[in-house]
């Protein structure tokens, strides 16, 4: 038996260390690609847990992959070098409102959604707004610095975070930020942990920004003949005074998957569809429809359609939380990018698209968050067709060149993990990745956390085939 | 049954890539709530079958996950992608039956249940004093021979909430046809179930008399068997697939528009027929047109629209839907308008209506601590309602339900009934 493993046997609850086969199955995977068996499987609840876990990890050199849900679409996760799965996701729960302060304090395992559950009950609302966040947990989405279609008007997570504690490689306790919206005391460690993907540092409490919850809503779909158009569209409106909430965007292609899979009304004529929410004040937010209403006449809108109920547009939210799983009827393995460009390039990032659809005779739908310039372009594949996944793996190296070529990025909201690690550096350059890599080195010297993702490994090139 | 091919037919994997690992179905699991690990989540079971598909795990890592996976089916109703774990999952319990590894106490209360009781026509109703499960004949017979003890069954604490049982004289001289008094809307057959006819023949005769009222003649066919449920989800697939022949051929009567049923579980299997049956085949077709008539009784009295209630129930209701009836009929608005309409009730939502009781068939006798464990957080959500009585609209579930008022000592605040019996109770007359 490994001696690392009887340290954990020695130091933590029996019940929660799980070491069965089938149990170490059960967290092999997330909801991106891949499947690799850890070792053992630890469950922890509260921090002391977690930092006995980090030491013998450290002492043994033993990698750890910190796990909440598994919901990631980027292989955060998953543990590609075996070793310890650190299961997040038991931790009891905890979401401490202090509203006049208009901030929460929450422990990691919380469900994104309740978070914004619970403030609603204040007035406020915590806005990110991930698809997952009544699956994915508060911890994975610091983690990942997960988005959603309010990231237009209010951010990412990072926007949304002044106070950490988080758990270091080497096992030490320690507090980032804090409780106040202004803090310029030291380096912005908080906003260096966000996003880090789990590999600086195990999140264990978190103090989260509040905002006042808008009083009244507006859904707003618009159809356009055009691709092309629609693209524009977007630009305008945003360069006109108003900021919408949400700014939606989904290709003919989605359109027609939703009709085949569920009919929710959607034109099928249209070219695109850009969904749009506005919140805010009813006064303002009327005024707001007004003027959107003539900025996409002009645009060259073909149909304008203002729901009049909170039903109707809940049926037209409907029907853009149905592309996801209407696409996957399409095939049934399915590459979700969340490439993101300059809100300007977006018709041009549509064109690219279109060509490499053309190029590598793959099937690639696109829709997204078009309003902050993060699309989801999905490569619909099967990936028991070996043939078929070497031209994918083609398409999706050219779109990740595609966005970086147009002044974006190779990730919006999902992060890097593993299949996009390979790209880094045409985004960053080697000093920019050179630079990350080594502030990676001197907070885990021994490189034990979540060790395989972001940084490419030596010759690594996406692989989307099993074998 | 070591060859990949075969089992990866009877598991149906070519279904198994429709998941997409997204987890959405985690929150609704029953099991990942009170066991904490994927390994009991929809996902997590549906990625073992998988493993064992691929000759990546064994057949034995599976045993465990599979076996405590209640059936519910809740993951299917939010699953995005409509995946068909009944299917994946039938298929796997079938693997494991056919690998046998089971264990002996689980094994003979199996060939108990299914080879005597359920399809027994003695339990069918003709034998007068048969009572479920613990009475003189079967189970003691059982636990001679196998020394289990009741204890170990847990039997005498559901003995205890049994109801009391008709004399043989009143289940021998059962009418076989009942017409209505006055205008016939239409000509329904009913499917008693073995359960609901064995241990609550009250509750028969009163959905005859609903559906009497509501202005159906009603036939009741006398081949009819047990519906084959508990058979399938065991992965005794061929001998459900013989129950279902025999209950075909029991209601290919003409002019029926209905079969009618008032067992969740029953009417979810029935509906399912189909499946067990292949495609082009004569009795894919059979089963179909047979699928096509299968009603809950709620739907029927919906839609039938005959009767008014007279009598005043000033009672704190609470509405436990059978999750069968939700996730695979899914028939849940029916019972509640018909809780609606009688005068003077009071309807208190649980806070997870849809979450399952625990009973899940013979789940709560095979796995009776995990059952327990689902059955607690059930009876925490009836107590901060604080309701009179709580209705549902399965058997296995009103058992449950029965046991868990006990288990929580509040038999003296709180009763549970079946729908059709709180109906009865609010004095229907034609309308």
């Amino acid at each position: 038996m490994n001696s690392w493993l009887d340290r954990i046997m020695q130091d933590l609850p029996e019940k929660q260390i799980l070491t069965q086969l089938a149990d170490r199955y059960s967290y092999s995977f997330d909801a991106s690609f891949g499947e690799y068996l850890p070792e053992v499987v630890v469950q922890v609840k509260n921090k002391y847990e977690a930092a006995t876990l980090l030491k013998i990890a450290n002492d043994y050199k033993v990698p750890v992959y910190p796990r909440g849900a598994g919901t990631c679409l980027s292989g955060g996760p998953l543990p590609v070098h075996g070793g310890i799965v650190l299961d997040m996701s038991q931790w009891p729960q905890k979401i401490e409102m202090q509203a006049g302060d208009l901030i929460v304090t929450v422990s990691p395992s919380v469900h994104t959604a309740d978070i914004n559950k619970e403030a609603e009950g204040y007035g406020l609302m915590y806005a990110p707004d991930p698809s997952s966040a009544h699956v994915s947990t508060i911890g994975g989405n610091l983690a990942e610095n997960s988005g959603g279609p309010r990231g237009l008007k209010y951010g990412v997570t990072k926007d949304s975070v002044i106070g950490l504690e988080v758990v270091t490689p080497e096992g030490e306790i320690i507090r980032t930020g804090g409780r106040t919206i202004k803090n310029v005391t030291g380096f912005d460690l908080t906003k260096l942990i966000v996003g880090c993907e789990g590999t600086l540092g195990v999140i264990t409490e978190a103090t989260l920004k509040l905002v006042p919850k808008p009083p009244a809503y507006q859904t707003i779909m618009v159809s356009f003949a055009e691709v092309r158009t629609a693209g524009q569209a977007i630009s305008t409106t945003l360069s006109s005074g108003i900021l919408p909430a949400k700014m939606e965007f989904m290709d003919q292609a989605c359109i027609r998957a939703v009709e085949d899979f569920h009919p929710a009304g959607l034109p099928m004529d249209a070219g695109a569809v850009v969904i749009i929410e506005l919140d805010g004040q009813p006064e303002a937010i009327k005024a707001e429809t007004e003027l959107l209403n003539v900025i996409m006449e002009q645009a060259g809108a073909d149909r304008i359609t203002i729901p009049e109920t909170k039903e109707e547009a809940e049926r037209v939210w409907h029907a853009r939380k149905q592309v996801s799983p209407a696409i996957a009827k399409i095939k049934p393995t399915k590459v979700s990018e969340d490439a993101t460009v300059p809100r300007s390039k977006i018709p041009d990032m549509l064109e690219r698209l279109n060509d490499i659809r053309k190029k590598y005779h793959v099937e690639v739908v696109v829709f997204g968050h078009a309003g902050d310039g993060n699309l989801h372009p999905n490569v619909l594949c099967d990936k028991r067709d070996q043939e078929e996944m070497a031209r994918v793996e083609s398409a999706v190296e050219e779109l990740f060149q595609a966005a970086i070529d147009l002044g974006g990025t190779l990730s919006g909201e999902h992060g890097i993990g593993t299949m996009k690690a390979p790209f880094m550096e045409n985004e960053l350059g080697a000093a920019g990745l050179d630079l990350m890599k080594r502030i990676k080195e001197s907070w885990d010297p021994n490189n034990i956390l979540n060790p395989g993702k972001i940084f490419p490994e030596q010759g690594q090139k996406l692989v989307l085939r099993d074998e | 049954m070591n060859n990949l091919q075969e089992i990866q037919e009877k598991v149906n994997y070519d279904k198994i890539f429709d998941c997409v690992q997204c987890g959405y179905c985690l929150p609704v699991c029953p099991t990942y709530e009170t066991m904490e690990v994927e390994t009991h989540s929809p996902r997590g079971r549906i990625n073992l079958v998988k493993m064992v598909a691929e000759g990546k795990a064994a057949i034995e890592d599976l045993k465990d996950p599979i076996e405590k996976c209640l059936g519910c089916m809740a993951c299917t109703t939010v699953c995005p992608t409509e995946v068909q774990y009944g299917m994946i999952f039938e298929g796997a319990k079938q693997v494991i039956e056919e690998h046998h590894v089971k264990s002996a106490a689980q094994k003979k209360v199996e060939e108990f249940v299914f080879d005597s009781l359920f399809p027994s026509a003695k339990w069918m109703g003709t034998l007068g004093n048969a009572t479920w499960l613990y009475q003189k004949s079967g189970l003691q017979k059982l636990v001679q021979t196998t020394h289990l003890t009741a204890l170990t069954l847990h039997l005498s604490r559901f003995e205890r909430v049994l109801p009391d049982l008709p004399s043989p004289f009143e289940r021998a001289f059962r009418k076989r046809r009942v017409l209505p008094d006055y205008k016939l809307r239409k000509t329904v057959a009913f499917f008693t179930g073995c359960v609901m006819d064995g241990v609550f023949f009250k509750t028969n005769k009163n959905t005859v008399e609903l559906l009497r009222l509501a202005g159906a003649e009603v036939l009741m066919p006398k081949e009819q068997t047990c519906c084959g449920a508990l058979h399938s989800h065991s992965g005794k697939g061929e001998s459900a697939k013989e129950l279902a022949m025999r209950n075909i051929e029991a209601f290919d009567i003409e002019d029926v528009d209905y079969i009618v049923n008032n067992a969740g579980g029953c009417g979810a299997k029935m509906k399912e027929y189909p499946q067990l049956f292949e495609q082009g085949t004569v009795w894919h077709e059979r089963a179909r047109e047979f699928a096509d008539k299968v009603r809950d009784i709620s739907e029927v009295l919906v839609e039938l629209d005959g009767l008014t209630f007279t009598n005043s129930i000033r009672r704190i209701i609470s509405y436990q839907p059978s999750c069968h009836m939700t996730n695979v009929q899914r028939v849940c608005e029916e019972p509640r308008i018909l809780l609606n309409s009688i005068p003077g009730i009071q309807i208190k939502e649980l806070e997870r209506p849809d979450f399952c009781c625990g009973s899940a068939g013979i789940y709560n006798l095979v796995n009776y601590d995990e059952s327990m464990e689902i059955l607690d957080l059930k009876m925490f959500d009836v107590k901060d309602r604080r309701p009179d009585a709580v209705v549902t609209t399965n058997p296995g579930c009103l058992l449950q339900m029965k046991l868990g008022i006990e288990r929580h000592g509040l038999q003296d605040q709180i009763e549970a009934l079946h729908l059709v019996d709180l109906l009865i109770e609010a004095g229907p007359l034609p309308k």
